[in-house]
Formats: C-alpha cells, sequence, structure tokens
C-alpha cells in the first residue's frame, strides 16, 4: 500500500507539478495566438517575443522595487512589478497594431502576408529585447523559494518519496485560474466579450449589428499583450528568463492552440495541459515506479523510458505536426471563441 | 413618397454595373418584394441600398433625407435592419446572445424587444440557450430575422430569407413577416418563391438586368399575364 | 530608367559595398562576406523557387540546410572502422528496420480495407511496433558507436569523398526528405503549412543534434576536408611567397585571401548553374503553369492541373537547392555545428532576403541574399560606431554606454525587421520586382 502511494507521489513529484506549472505557461501563452486567430486571423510568430518583451519589462521594474527595498514577503517581487510589464507589453501591442497591422487590415492582406509581417515584428523585438536586457541568463525569482519541501514532505507523511512545489510553480498555476476565470467571464458575461466573440464567428454581420471592428481589435491587442505578459513572466519566475528560449517557445505555443483549435479558448487551454503532460510523460523514466508497483524486491534494469529527455521539446513538435496532418481543425473542431 | 426610397442606382462590385438605374421603395406598415429571373441583381439592389456596396450613381433616401453615404453601421442606426441571405446568424453564439449582438448599438433595456421577438417566433424562446449553429434552417432565419429586429427597425430588409426551407416554414414565416408588417415597419425582401412572396406583397418589383421590368401592387403583378408567363411560370 | 540598367547598377551599389569594406576593413573580411552572400543567394534561390513561383511558404529552411551539412559530413569525413566493426551492421540493420516499418506503415495506411480511423490506427501500430524494434536492435549498437574514442570520433564517420560529391549529396538528402515532408503537409493551408514545416524541421534538428552515432551530435565534426588548399600548405610554396612580396601583403594574410577567392570561384559556379536553371525552369511552359497556380490554385485546378503533384515537384526542388547550400556551407566552415541552425538565421532571415530582394524574381533573390547577408554581418560594426559616435558625449565608464555598447549587436536583428517591415509596405514587390506582372 505504501509502494503504491510512494509511486503517486514520485510521479506527482516529477510529472503532476511540473506539468501543471509549464501547462498553464503554455495554455496562457496559446490563449494569447488563438485570440488573434479568432479575431484578426492569423497565426501570429511573433507571439514568443511579445512573451519575453512583456518578461523584460517586469524584470525591469523587479529590479527597480528591489533596489527601493520594496518585496513581496514570500511570494516573488516580479508579482508586484508584473501590472507594468502587461500595461507597457498592451502598449507595445496597440503601438504595432497601429503603425504595422492596421495597413494591412484595411488592404484585406491574406493570412501569409500576415504571417510574415508578424516575422517582422519578431525580429524588431528580439533584437530589441536583446538590446536593453541582453541576451544572458536572469534569475528573478525572489522571496520564498519552495511551498513544500521535499524533506518537509516527508518528514509529514513518512513517505520514503518527497514532493516538492516550488513558490513559482503554485503562482503559475494560481495565476493561471484567475486569468483564465477572469478571461471566460469576460468573454461570456459581458457585452464586449460578446461582441469579440460575435466578431470572431461572423465578421459581416457584426459589422451589420453595429459592433465596432476597430474596438474589437484593440480589446484583443489589449488581452492578448496582457496575457504575453504574464504568461512570460511567469515561464520566467520558473524556468529562468533568457530571451533566446522565447523563440523557441513559439511551436509548443502553437502545438497547444492547434491542438485545441486554433481560435477556441477552451481548446487553448486543453492543449497546453495535453502539451505539457506529453512531454513529460513520454520522457519520464518510470523505472522507480515500476520497482514501487512490483511486488518484490525487483527493479527494471533500463531507465524505463519512452524517449530519452533530449527529445523533450521534440515532442511538442511531433504533436503539432501529427495534429496538422491528422486533423488541422483540433479537438474542438468547429468553435470558435 | 415612400419611406425608403432608392432611385436611379447604378453600381456592381466592381467590375461591370449591375444595376442599371432601378429604382426601389417601400413605406412603413407595407410589405414590398423585389423578384426577377438569377442574376437580374435583386440581391445587389438591396446591398445597394443598404450601403454595402458602393452606388456609382442614383440616391437612397430614409424618411426624406439622403443616407447615399452613410456606411451600414449609420443606417443601422437611423433604423435599418438587414438579414443577409447567408450567414445570418452567429453559429458560435445562443440564440439570446444573438439577439443580444442584434441590440449591440441599443444603450436602453432592451428586454422587452427580445421578448417581443420570443413572442413572435416561440420556439426561439424555448431554445434560447442553445447556440443557433444547432438549429435547424428555418429557426435559424427566425433567428435571423429576431437579430434584426432588436434595434426596433423602421425598415426591415430581408435577402431571400425563404431559400432552403420547406413550403411549411415558408408559409410560416411570410405569416410572421406580415404580423412584423403589421406592427408599422416596412419590409422589403428579396425572393425566389415569386408567386407565393407577391401574395402577400403590398408591393412588387420585377427586376432584369438591373432594371425595373415591371412595378405595380403584388395582387396587379400576379394578375397580370405577361409577369405570369415571363417570371411566375404561367 | 530601364529596369536592366536599374538592375546592373543595384548589383554595381552592392559590389561597391564589398570592395568599400575590403577597403576599410580588409580584403578578407569582405571575401568571407562576399562567400556567405553567395551561398545566401542559392538558399534565397530555394527558397523563391517555392514561394516566387509557387506560392509555398516553407519555414523549415534550417532543417533543409541542416541535411545538407549532414551530407558534408556523411560524404566527405574519413570512415571510422572500428565504429563500423563494433555496431556498424547492427546499426544499419536498425536504420533498415524503422524504414521498413515506416514503409510498411505507409502501405497499411493506403491499402488496408476500413475506414480512415482503423487504417489510421493500423498504420500508427505498425509504426510504433517498428519503432521499438528499432530501438531494441539499434541502442546496443549505438551504445558501442559511440564508445569508441568519444572524444574524436564515436560516430561512424562518412565515406572519405572529396567533399564536393557533397554537395550533390546534400541536395539529394534534402530532396529526399522534401518528398516525404511534401507528400504529408502540402495539403495544409498555406500558414498551417508554414507551422508544419517550421516544426518538422525542427524534428530534424533535434535528430541531429541528439543521434551521436549518425554526426556526432552536438559535440559536432570537426576538421572536414577541404575543396581547396590549406593556408599553411599555401605558405609554403614559392608563389604565394612571391606574391606577398610583390603586392606588400603578409604571405599569411594572402594565403586566406587566395583560399577565400577560391571557394568564392567554386560558389560563383554553382551560383550561376542554380541561376540558369531556375531562369530556364521560370520561362519554360512548366513555370508559366506554376505561376499560374499560384496566382489562381482553383481556376488552375479546375482546368485539370494537378496542383498537389506540381506543388510536390517545386517544393522537392526548392529543398534540393537550400540543401546544396547547406552542403555548401558546411564545407566553407569545415565543420558541422547541429545546434547552430536555429529558426532565426536560416529560416526567416532566409525569407527576409526573398522579400527584400523580390519575390518570384531570381535576380532579385540573389540581390537579396547579397544585400541582407552585407547587412546582417555589417549591422555590428555599423551600429557599434553609431553608438559609439551617439554616445560619444557621455561619460567613457558611463553604465548606460557601456550597457549601449555592449549590446549594440544585437541592434542588427532589430534592423532586419524593421526593413522587412518597410519593404513589405512601401515596396512590397522587392528590390527587383518580378516580371511580367
Amino acid at each position: 500500500m505504501t509502494d503504491i502511494v510512494n509511486a503517486l507521489v514520485l510521479l506527482a513529484n516529477f510529472v503532476l507539478v511540473p506539468g501543471l506549472a509549464y501547462g498553464s505557461q503554455l495554455a496562457l501563452g496559446a490563449l494569447g495566438v488563438t485570440m488573434i486567430y479568432a479575431v484578426l486571423r492569423f497565426s501570429n510568430f511573433a507571439h514568443g517575443e511579445t512573451m519575453s518583451f512583456g518578461a523584460m519589462i517586469t524584470i525591469l521594474a523587479t529590479w527597480w522595487l528591489q533596489e527601493k527595498g520594496i518585496t513581496f514577503g514570500v511570494l516573488p517581487t516580479a508579482l508586484l512589478a508584473l501590472p507594468v510589464g502587461i500595461i507597457a507589453t498592451v502598449a507595445m501591442c496597440l503601438m504595432f497594431d497601429r503603425i504595422v497591422y492596421r495597413y494591412y487590415r484595411r488592404e484585406k492582406a491574406n493570412p501569409v502576408t500576415y504571417l510574415i509581417v508578424s516575422v517582422g515584428i519578431l525580429f524588431v523585438l528580439s533584437g530589441l529585447v536583446r538590446f536593453i536586457i541582453g541576451p544572458q541568463d536572469r534569475v528573478f525569482a525572489d522571496g520564498e523559494r519552495f511551498i513544500m519541501k521535499a524533506r518537509a514532505f516527508k518528514q509529514m507523511t513518512g513517505l520514503d518519496q518527497g514532493l516538492a512545489i516550488k513558490t513559482t510553480q503554485g503562482v503559475t498555476v494560481v495565476t493561471a485560474v484567475v486569468i483564465v476565470a477572469l478571461i471566460f467571464w469576460f468573454l461570456n458575461r459581458t457585452r464586449t466579450g460578446k461582441s469579440m466573440r460575435a466578431y470572431s464567428d461572423n465578421e459581416d454581420l457584426a459589422l451589420l449589428s453595429g459592433i465596432n471592428p476597430a474596438k474589437v481589435v484593440a480589446i484583443t491587442w489589449v488581452i492578448t499583450g496582457a496575457l504575453a505578459a504574464i504568461a512570460g513572466t511567469l515561464y520566467g519566475l520558473d524556468k529562468g528568463y533568457k530571451p533566446f528560449t522565447y523563440l523557441g517557445l513559439v511551436l509548443p505555443i502553437f502545438a497547444s492552440a492547434i491542438v485545441g483549435g486554433v481560435g477556441n479558448p477552451l481548446g487553448a487551454i486543453a492543449g497546453g495541459f495535453v502539451v505539457a503532460f506529453s512531454e513529460l510523460l513520454l520522457t519520464f523514466a518510470y523505472k522507480r515506479v515500476i520497482a514501487y508497483l512490483t511486488p518484490g524486491d525487483w527493479i527494471p534494469e533500463g531507465l524505463v523510458q519512452l524517449l530519452s529527455t533530449d527529445y523533450k521539446l521534440a515532442v511538442s513538435f511531433v504533436i503539432l505536426v501529427i495534429v496538422l496532418l491528422v486533423k488541422p481543425t483540433g479537438m474542438f473542431s468547429g468553435k470558435t471563441l | 413618397m415612400s419611406f425608403l426610397k432608392g432611385e436611379g442606382l447604378y453600381g456592381g462590385y466592381g467590375g461591370a454595373d449591375i444595376l442599371h438605374g432601378c429604382d426601389i421603395g417601400v413605406d412603413k406598415g407595407e410589405v414590398a418584394v423585389v423578384v426577377g429571373p438569377n442574376g437580374a441583381g435583386k440581391s445587389t439592389a438591396m446591398k445597394g441600398l443598404f450601403g454595402l456596396l458602393d452606388l456609382r450613381q442614383g440616391s437612397v433616401e430614409l424618411d426624406g433625407r439622403d443616407i447615399s453615404h452613410l456606411p451600414p453601421q449609420e443606417r443601422v442606426t437611423l433604423g435599418m435592419g438587414f438579414v443577409p441571405q447567408n450567414a445570418n446568424v452567429f453559429t458560435s453564439m445562443t440564440v439570446e446572445e444573438n439577439l443580444e449582438m442584434g441590440a449591440f448599438i441599443r444603450q436602453d433595456d432592451f428586454r422587452p424587444t427580445m421578448e417581443q421577438v420570443f413572442s413572435l417566433f416561440p420556439v426561439l424562446g424555448q431554445k434560447r440557450a442553445q447556440p443557433a449553429g444547432e438549429l435547424s434552417g428555418g429557426q435559424r432565419q427566425q433567428v435571423a430575422v429576431g437579430r434584426a429586429l432588436m434595434t426596433q427597425p423602421s425598415v426591415l430588409m430581408l435577402d431571400e430569407p425563404t431559400a432552403g426551407v420547406s413550403p411549411i416554414v415558408m408559409d410560416e414565416l411570410f405569416d410572421r413577416i406580415i404580423e412584423i408588417a403589421k406592427t408599422g415597419i416596412a419590409i422589403l425582401m428579396v425572393e425566389q418563391n415569386a408567386r407565393q412572396a407577391l401574395e402577400i406583397a403590398d408591393r412588387g418589383f420585377v427586376l432584369v438586368q438591373g432594371q425595373n421590368r415591371y412595378t405595380d401592387t403584388g395582387q396587379a403583378l400576379l394578375a397580370d399575364p405577361e409577369v405570369r408567363k415571363s417570371f411566375l411560370g404561367g | 530608367m530601364s529596369s536592366n540598367l536599374r538592375n546592373i547598377l543595384l548589383f554595381a551599389a552592392m559590389g561597391a559595398l564589398l570592395i568599400a569594406v575590403g577597403v576599410v576593413q580588409s580584403a578578407n573580411v569582405a571575401l568571407a562576406i562576399l562567400n556567405l552572400c553567395l551561398i545566401s543567394a542559392i538558399m534565397t534561390l530555394g527558397v523563391n523557387i517555392q514561394w516566387g513561383y509557387a506560392g509555398l511558404f516553407n519555414a523549415g529552411v534550417m532543417g533543409f540546410a541542416a541535411l545538407g551539412g549532414l551530407a558534408a559530413v556523411l560524404v566527405s569525413f574519413p570512415p571510422v572502422p572500428e565504429a563500423w566493426a563494433v555496431g556498424g551492421s547492427r546499426a544499419m540493420l536498425g536504420v533498415v528496420t524503422g524504414a521498413v516499418s515506416i514503409v510498411l506503415a505507409i502501405i497499411a495506411f493506403k491499402k488496408v480495407p476500413g475506414s480512415r480511423r482503423v487504417r489510421g490506427w493500423a498504420a500508427a501500430g505498425i509504426a510504433l511496433a517498428g519503432i521499438i524494434l528499432m530501438r531494441f536492435i539499434l541502442d546496443p549498437a549505438v551504445e558501442a558507436i559511440e564508445a569508441v574514442e568519444p572524444a574524436r570520433t564515436g560516430f561512424l564517420g562518412g565515406l572519405g569523398l572529396p567533399i564536393v560529391f557533397s554537395w550533390i549529396a546534400g541536395g539529394a538528402f534534402a530532396a529526399l526528405a522534401a518528398w516525404g515532408i511534401g507528400k504529408i503537409a502540402l495539403g495544409l493551408r498555406s500558414d498551417y503549412l508554414a507551422i508544419a514545416t517550421l516544426g518538422i524541421s525542427e524534428i530534424i534538428i533535434y535528430f541531429l543534434k541528439n543521434e551521436d552515432w549518425l554526426a556526432r551530435g552536438v559535440k559536432n565534426v570537426n576538421g572536414l576536408p577541404r575543396p581547396v588548399p590549406y593556408e599553411i600548405e599555401l605558405q609554403k610554396t614559392l608563389w604565394v611567397q612571391e606574391l606577398a612580396a610583390q603586392f606588400d601583403f603578409s604571405v599569411i594574410e594572402l594565403s586566406s585571401i587566395i583560399v577565400k577567392l577560391s571557394y568564392a570561384g567554386l560558389f560563383i559556379v554553382v551560383l550561376a548553374i542554380v541561376f540558369w536553371l531556375s531562369e530556364r525552369a521560370l520561362k519554360s511552359p512548366w513555370g508559366r503553369m506554376m505561376r499560374a497556380i499560384r496566382d489562381n490554385e482553383v481556376a488552375a485546378s479546375a482546368m485539370g492541373k494537378d496542383v498537389t503533384w506540381r506543388h510536390l515537384q517545386v517544393f522537392v526542388l526548392g529543398s534540393a537547392v537550400i540543401g546544396l547550400a547547406g552542403a555548401m556551407l558546411t564545407t566553407l566552415d569545415g565543420i558541422f555545428t547541429p545546434a547552430s541552425y536555429q529558426p532565426l538565421r536560416f529560416t526567416f532571415l532566409i525569407w527576409v532576403m526573398v522579400i527584400v530582394g523580390g519575390s518570384g524574381n531570381n535576380l532579385g533573390s540573389i540581390l537579396g541574399g547579397f544585400v541582407i547577408w552585407f547587412f546582417w554581418i555589417e549591422a555590428e560594426p555599423i551600429g557599434l560606431a553609431l553608438i559609439e559616435f551617439l554616445t560619444s558625449g557621455m561619460a567613457v565608464d558611463s553604465a548606460l554606454r557601456m550597457h549601449l555598447i555592449e549590446n549594440a549587436a544585437h541592434t542588427r536583428l532589430a534592423t532586419m525587421g524593421v526593413v522587412l517591415l518597410l519593404v513589405l509596405r512601401f515596396s512590397p514587390r522587392g528590390l527587383i520586382p518580378e516580371r511580367g506582372k
């Protein structure tokens, strides 16, 4: 019996907890991509860099706060600085929409043109971010490091296996839940949110109903910018901030959005967790879990790992490709915003 | 002097003109029907009246005011409602949300109007929480009409409201349209089912190649042997 | 101004820029830039065949370039007999098992009776079983191979042939991969095709990074043989020493210039051939049809053109050219580094070249390759000089100034973005627009 509990704790420690945190980060990122897709109808390759930009501003604000001696107790100071990051990212998104995207909207450009434009913005942002903060690693998480330490868990439960929960993981999941709840409340309960869904569903009919497209587009960028800043900051808090990694995040994020069905917010969230848990489950070494679950002292010889850890990120690319080929409309096809 | 009136309309979709000087008008409380063969420019005329395409020439007047150069959104605020032929509901949204979006420009309480729509189309009231995309063709048309009614328009324009629905549903829909007209709303619609539509029409316009061929009351057009022979299949 | 004169002037200006670098910095720097300009131009021609001729958005350029690099290793590196002895045959058997199971899975998907779902599961089952069997055969071999002198080899090595052959092999590798990818992905909508090709090429690069037995993975393969003489040997020859004395160069500098010039000569020949073939293809009925399909796919397929098949052709051809350029790049570098194939540098930068040069125009692609590569390299010194000038009023040890100077190099990314956005907005047809449009 204890063996089964130990096995479960082992899985929770190495799969469930990190998966929930990483899944939340992907879900928030994918939500941004999906919003842009649903309203502006293009795949925004610059979303990773937008997240990076938001995280960067938050880090700068965090440093400023720390210099002033302001911290957030046990929680990371970055949470206090986050609003600054959100505001700056939203302003940046609105600025790019005004000086770049709006022109193509009026031209009724095709999706590929938008895509190439977003690559241009990707370049601009990645250069800007590296210019301002530099390409180095930045660890900016402070406050209490753990909500639950492995040793404390062992002492508390008397089990062999420990369960560690980092503060950043807890913060990530809680923030994601709050944000997602807010987004769904906004989309389903407010007039403006409903008008966004209407615009995404049927642009012409939305115009006939007197919905102002300029306003819908602006609100979409506000939400996307805020989501990107939050997702970027949470990812940076959890894994350390490095501008380079954010470009690599674009594909797992696209994978999440597409797995769930692009344009569908619920799908984006589900997709984020599907991708995160697939990565972890496929590259987890089940050796010790099996040892616990089998009777006696038998221990499997190899690591009992489906894929080597080196291929962790590749899992999301494989999922992405498979979904695109088998069911490009995703799990929740036929539903938009 | 009609309430809504388009005179000498010329225009098309950027290429050659489709409308060649047609005149269309409707008064409050009336049902006006535009019929004609395929490609006669019926839908184009509707779009021209609503500002969905640029007219090259001609004028559109609403209640004596020239609205030729107003964008469609402003025409909505002036009391015009339009039900397009295709994609005329928000499929992913519930019936109630569709109606709510119809009332988007209203700042006052639109609940009473929604109740009126539900009493006009009781089935919508029963299915108010269901996504419009899951409804039958006839029910979708009801949602589409209901959505347009939510602004409490003085003119309601319908582009082939009975396309693709069964004859029973069509009769039912026409009954509702008469009911709506009786509340004092001007109704202008394009119809493929010319005979049935002219039967309920106070005014009928037979368009051919973007021009008025015959204009008269519905009954008179139905009685005209020429019209019967050429457009109503004898 | 006639378009010909304009083109000549544009290329002359480009040449003048390179010469200016030769004068201001050094001939070596100018030639180093020139060589990469030439390779970029070939890569850009490849992307132009896909995008300019047929409107296919291939975001997997980096993957095809990496396959070309792999070809350079596998063709030129001498075989490692010890590695072959300990696990060569077993590794080959493993690879064949994997290939056979993929083929079987495809056959199952096509031929097994039943619904799409049944066939899909059957194919997936066969593929999974095949992968497990392959791992079972391959893993011990891989372990044995990677244990052979891991610091120096630890892989099977190549064929030991002259590296120039790898250019053809690189094209073939990329073409083969493109055929497979095209078969499954070309039916997708344009932006999904971009995402799918980006994803697949990431998988290719992951594979190259992690399968050490094949090409040492992230340990890189150093010291690939060269198609041109080595500097050290040139320095020993009499004629080089005489020439150096005559033109007042150091022997070391001159030898390096000669090596770079030899590369440039080879690359120019390849570029000329690829350009000539591309032009021929573009002007042929085949090229006209490609453009017709690009401009109106529905009409073309209504006229009975097999759009999917044409797209596959053009995708394979373009990718082959990219693979060729990739092999040439690895030849020039003399080292294969899988980790260097970043999307920013190898996919998106090439795209900037195509768009800026003028999509659909081969001359434009070459010019785009030259201009963008030139500024990609020169933006660094220019940006640095600019920032030093702008901050010259500040104190020498001012933190802001130090920070700006330190990070000046990153302005080139932003510059590329701004250039791309400006061209898209104000001159969407590029420096040399497509003819007859």
